[in-house]
């Protein structure tokens, strides 16, 4: 093995575990707290949700077909 | 006990093989601190605290409209702010804007290159960016003169070594981040060319990115072929989280509307939601009987349904909070490549191997 490969694999084992440290460091929350964020904000958003409520013809462009220019 | 060496190669070679070891230890332990970490914060599912949520009745989403003119496969689309308007990209080389209301195409562009795997809208909507095979990212201006060739203002912006897989606008015209084949990311100034900052640390192609929502500040996730995802400070080119739980390509990643979790869908024929602060993977969307890839996710504007384009043909529709899906949607004659939402959560479009895109609503 020559020098030149053992500093480059030195090198990245090096910014791996740098990286591994800094991902470590991260802080966390709990699953039950984040869970339930993400259930809240699904519910305050869902009457503003199109294609979950679905949405009146009249009011969707797309339900109704091509759409008739009038001159 | 060591070895008779010259006294030249005892300080070179011997200090350098015990702080690999070292150093590979500490990697390992570290990984294991992170799993532990991690799991200790596991202490519940996110079905689990779904269960009192009202379930969600059936779903009656069809073809609206079809988009037809692409000489081939369709490989990427990307909506205008102004909920009507598409760009969309083929493996013949052609980029074409459409009117998605009307079906009709704006403008056409053809590129030097075949399979344009990457297309995007820009925020003001007078230009798109696009680019594949020719390892670029190239902006053009859109002309309202219909009759004006476009290629001849063509700017090229990114270059990278390998293909462009993906590109997005940030919140302005003026910048454009992209990922490649060549394992990188990268973000580029658009008036000058410049690369503004780098992002390593895939460890294989990149196959996709998307950006935070604006109001949680400058980070993007992207996924790749090393079947991670990677989400990064934009300022700092540092990754500041990665999860690695897909078992092959991650071909789509899309952030969830309120920038706390993004989704992803991979080769392994599941979709998965990562929350951010929790750190981890929280739900999976699967079944057995879907054995086919998933090119392209997209959420509803609450996040509460997540559409899936598979290698079936089919679009999967699922229950972000209870995990079950919803309903199939079938159309497409070929691979769903592509899948966006519109900006007012209208509609989406999907675009297949088939030619056309398609409109659902």
């Amino acid at each position: 093995m020559s020098n030149n490969n053992a500093s480059s694999s030195l090198a990245s084992a090096k910014r791996a575990v740098r990286q591994l440290r800094l991902e470590a460091s991260v802080r966390r929350i709990k699953v039950s707290q984040a869970a339930a964020d993400l259930r809240q904000y699904c519910l305050q958003n869902a009457s503003k949700d199109p294609l979950l409520m679905g949405v009146p013809s009249s009011d969707n462009p797309f339900r109704p077909p091509k759409s008739c220019s009038l001159f | 006990m060591r070895s008779p060496l010259s006294p030249e190669m005892a300080t070179q070679e011997v200090p350098l093989n015990e702080t690999l070891a070292h150093l590979k230890t500490e990697s390992e332990t570290l990984k294991l601190k992170l799993e532990e970490e991690r799991a200790k914060l596991h202490d519940v599912e996110l079905h689990q605290v779904a269960e009192k949520v009202e379930g969600l009745g059936q779903f009656v989403m069809k073809t609206r409209r079809t988009l037809k003119g692409h000489g081939n496969k369709v490989l990427c689309m990307d909506w205008c702010k102004d909920k009507r308007r598409i760009v969309s990209s083929s493996q013949d080389g052609k980029v074409i804007v459409w009117d998605a209301f009307t079906t009709n195409k704006e403008h056409a562009v053809t590129m030097p290159c075949t399979w344009v795997m990457a297309c995007a809208y820009a925020p003001s909507g007078c230009a798109v960016a696009c680019g594949g095979l020719d390892n670029k990212c190239s902006v053009y201006p859109l002309s309202l003169d219909k009759n004006e060739n476009l290629a001849a203002k063509k700017k090229s912006v990114a270059m990278h070594t390998n293909y462009l897989s993906a590109c997005s606008f940030t919140n302005s015209d003026m910048q454009i981040l992209t990922s490649s084949g060549d394992g990188t990311c990268a973000l580029w100034d658009v008036e000058s060319g410049q690369l503004l900052q780098s992002f390593h640390g895939h460890a294989a192609d990149v196959l996709c990115l998307d950006l935070a929502p604006s109001e949680t500040g400058n980070t993007f996730v992207s996924g790749g072929c090393d079947k991670k995802a990677n989400v990064w400070d934009m300022r700092s080119g540092q990754c500041i989280q990665s999860f690695e739980t897909h078992e092959s390509d991650i071909n789509s990643v899309r952030y969830y509307p309120s920038g706390d979790a993004f989704a992803s869908g991979s080769d392994d024929a599941t979709c998965r939601l990562y929350d951010l602060r929790a750190d981890r993977e929280v739900a999976i969307y699967s079944k057995e009987s879907i054995i086919f890839g998933v090119s392209s996710v997209d959420f509803s504007l609450s996040g509460r349904l997540l559409f899936g384009g598979y290698n079936d043909y089919t679009i999967n529709v699922w229950d972000v909070l209870k995990g079950t899906r919803v309903s199939i949607l079938f159309g497409h004659e070929n691979r769903v490549s592509t899948l966006r939402v519109s900006p007012d959560g209208t509609a989406f479009c999907t675009g297949s191997w088939d030619h056309t895109l398609r409109i659902w609503a």
